[in-house]
């Protein structure tokens, strides 16, 4: 059983944008255990798109009651205020998920914080500017952005883009882009400032179907990003037989 | 950094001699104070010399080269032992190696006033090539190779050191940023690196070009330009044909020099295994207008390139694996005894398909004959006639195949021990993949024999091709691509 770490040095895994998707989660987990992940962080999107928002919620609701640091992304702001008719991504759907959630569920959304502060870690699902307006963190201007608002932090890490990028700061201060290669621990030390988007758990689009996540390393200081393979036509049927849309079905074995 | 003293003591390594003074660092053979901790190999700490005025090169570069030589493996990189904290105090313990740097082979010469020979030279930089490409081959490029950070060991490879302005795919590229002036050593720095494109393996492969041309001449072909403006230069500008200042030099050498000294990343060699195997084979080399060239460029030619040039764009340069594999070396073994039209027609099948989807493919036609095949005292038997035979026999087996787009050669080895000679072969040259006949070059129900395809597709260093014979050869004429119709 996972307890969180007394010292500061941990092996930090970093999920984000698992939209309601059990088997993708479950995997991600599996592989963060067996690569001695001792602290979790959730950065938003725990539901929207997938077939199963209330098994989700339950074991992230269960980890933060055990320590782990979970901040709210827009799908689960929507899913607290369904707007009817609104044609955005993350409205469309979001009374379904509604109606699933009991009132626990919904109280442990409500209560999750824009942003986590931790030592020079801040977690955000999308930009440091005005988390609320949910930025597309996705080039290096936007990326400046975000860290120009971050504060002391020297390591921003979020999702939001269902893309792994890496954004970096050179010593003249431009931010520079950077594509990882999936499990290659990159140095992130501490006397430059990096900006992570860890992709999606549980929605991948680059192409690929697999899972992502990222693992990042206190002591060493080094960051991992991760693919993990998973059962995503069982995530595909769950969404089926919750009756959603077949889009949201076909797009996880496609990566799109 | 103040020099260190001997005996001094760091981070638990007793400091020795400062074997390098340079304008970067300092480099002390060092040991392990326990002595209980010492590793097989001797070891070297470089010190940067970092002072709170120096610019911002200096500190990433240390960075850089502390990622690279972490990850970087193979017998042509020193083995990393430890690095020290930047804050407190940088430095890098490496493994030391006792190897002579390509500098002082070219300072011998300018104080003997003797070039090297040809083979010499191609024999130093056919080793940098190989080392150059063991680094493309882990997403890698050197991109500062000059005769300083090139050391040839006592057995002739080349170890490349210092990695401070080095690339990796996998890590981010620290000196993107925009610097003062472009990244690299002014005379061996690559058209593409004056404009800020970075990765590309080709660079090494110019870098390389300059250094067999100051070995056969003397001379830097662009000279050491100090602006931006002068190192632009090598975009649009032709060196003088080594030809030009040393007229001993082989037209297949200068072939060489000017092939990787081509602006255009495009019209080098595709990969430094390329460069490498042009170098280990000079016969072989197909020599052009650019190898016999004793003129140099006119003003006019220049001055219409130079326009060009002005609006040049680079593009981004392509993945190190993804452009090595674009120029794979392939090689196939041609059997020559028992080996029925069935088997021969098969090979050449396979190996058309195989060159047809690497545009940049280089082919090597390769045969074995053993010591009993040729005898001395008969003259239709004689060593030369024999060869001669045999490179006619491929030569002619090659035919129909594509090699106007792609360059071939031909070799004939001498072994007893076919899949030795075979496994030799594609390690010496850095082969991609090696085609072979499934059942040629052994028995084919010698199940339990380890026959010469078991034992070249087990030994080998690189993949390897078995061609079954698939066609009966009755109905081989039906699907030849030029049949002859019946009047």
């Amino acid at each position: 059983m996972w307890r969180p770490p007394n010292n500061s040095v941990m092996k930090l895994a970093l999920l984000s944008d698992l939209h309601a998707n059990r088997h993708a989660l479950q995997a991600c987990l599996a592989d963060a255990r067996a690569r001695e992940a001792s602290q979790y962080a959730f950065l938003g999107d725990l539901v929207g798109y997938g077939g199963e928002p209330g098994a989700v919620l339950d074991t992230v609701m269960e980890m933060a009651a055990r320590g782990a640091w979970v901040v709210r992304g827009n799908h689960d702001d929507a899913t607290l205020a369904p707007q009817a008719g609104s044609g955005r991504a993350d409205h469309v759907g979001a009374a379904w998920t509604a109606t699933r959630l009991s009132q626990a569920q919904r109280n442990f959304l409500a209560g999750l914080p824009l942003t986590a502060s931790h030592d020079f870690l801040l977690l955000v699902h999308a930009s440091a500017r005005e988390p609320g307006r949910w930025t597309y963190v996705e080039d290096a201007q936007r990326a400046a952005d975000s860290l120009d608002h971050a504060g002391e932090a020297t390591h921003v890490f979020g999702g939001h883009v269902h893309e792994q990028r890496l954004f970096f700061q050179g010593l003249v201060g431009k931010t520079m882009p950077f594509e990882p290669t999936p499990g290659v621990p990159v140095p992130v030390p501490r006397h430059r400032r990096w900006l992570a988007t860890v992709g999606s758990v549980g929605q991948p689009r680059d192409g690929r179907s697999e899972a992502m996540y990222a693992l990042f390393d206190t002591g060493a200081l080094t960051l991992t990003f991760l693919r993990v393979p998973y059962d995503h036509s069982a995530a595909a049927q769950a969404i089926l037989a919750a009756g959603l849309p077949e889009a949201n079905a076909v797009r996880l074995g496609l990566g799109r | 950094m103040k020099l260190l003293e001997p005996g001094a003591e760091i981070d638990g390594f007793l400091i020795g001699e400062c074997v390098h003074s340079g304008g970067m660092a300092h480099i002390y053979k060092v040991r392990y104070a326990d002595a209980a901790r010492q590793p097989a190999f001797p070891m070297a700490m470089k010190v940067p010399r970092m002072t709170g005025g120096d610019g911002a090169e200096t500190i990433v570069g240390f960075e850089v080269e502390h990622r690279l030589l972490q990850v970087l493996t193979g017998q042509h990189v020193p083995r990393f032992v430890a690095a020290g904290d930047l804050a407190r105090l940088p430095y890098l313990v490496m493994e030391y190696i006792a190897g002579e740097p390509l500098q002082q082979r070219l300072d011998r010469a300018l104080r003997e006033a003797r070039r090297p020979g040809a083979d010499e030279i191609a024999r130093l930089c056919a080793a940098t090539a190989t080392a150059a490409h063991s680094m493309h081959e882990q997403d890698a490029v050197h991109l500062d190779l000059k005769p300083g950070n090139v050391l040839i060991r006592p057995d002739g490879s080349a170890v490349l050191i210092d990695f401070g302005l080095s690339w990796h795919a996998h890590y981010p590229d620290l000196l993107a940023e925009e610097m003062r002036v472009a990244v690299g050593s002014p005379p061996w720095i690559a058209p593409e690196q004056v404009v800020g494109v970075r990765g590309d393996p080709r660079s090494d492969v110019f870098a390389i070009g300059v250094m067999l041309y100051e070995l056969a001449t003397g001379e830097l072909p662009f000279g050491d330009p100090q602006t931006r403006g002068g190192m632009r230069q090598r975009l649009w500008m032709d060196p003088p044909p080594p030809r030009v200042l040393q007229p001993g030099t082989p037209a297949w050498l200068q072939e060489i020099i000017l092939r990787c000294l081509e602006p255009e990343a495009e019209r080098r060699y595709g990969s430094a295994a390329q460069l490498a195997f042009d170098l280990a084979h000079p016969d072989q080399v197909r020599v052009t207008e650019r190898g016999e060239r004793t003129r140099r460029t006119s003003l006019r030619v220049h001055f219409k390139r130079w326009f060009r040039a002005a609006g040049l764009h680079y593009q981004p340069s392509p993945l190190p694996t993804v452009q090595i594999d674009r120029a794979p070396i392939v090689m196939v073994a041609v059997p020559w005894k028992d080996a029925s039209d069935a088997t021969l027609f098969s090979l050449r099948r396979a190996t058309a398909r195989s060159l047809g989807i690497r545009a940049g493919a280089r082919l090597a036609c390769v045969t074995v004959i053993g010591p009993g095949d040729t005898d001395a005292t008969d003259a239709r038997m004689s060593e030369v006639q024999v060869h001669r035979w045999q490179l006619d026999r491929l030569r002619q087996w090659a035919q129909g195949l594509d090699l106007q787009t792609h360059p071939v050669s031909f070799h004939v080895l001498e072994s007893g021990d076919v899949a030795d000679a075979l496994v030799r072969y594609a390690q010496a040259n850095g082969v991609t993949l090696m085609i072979l006949g499934a059942a040629t070059h052994g028995l084919k129900f010698q199940r339990l024999v380890a026959t010469v395809p078991v034992r070249v597709a087990m030994e080998a260093p690189c993949s390897v091709m078995l061609v079954k014979q698939r066609l009966p050869f009755e109905r081989l004429a039906a699907t030849m691509d030029h049949v002859v119709s019946p009047l």
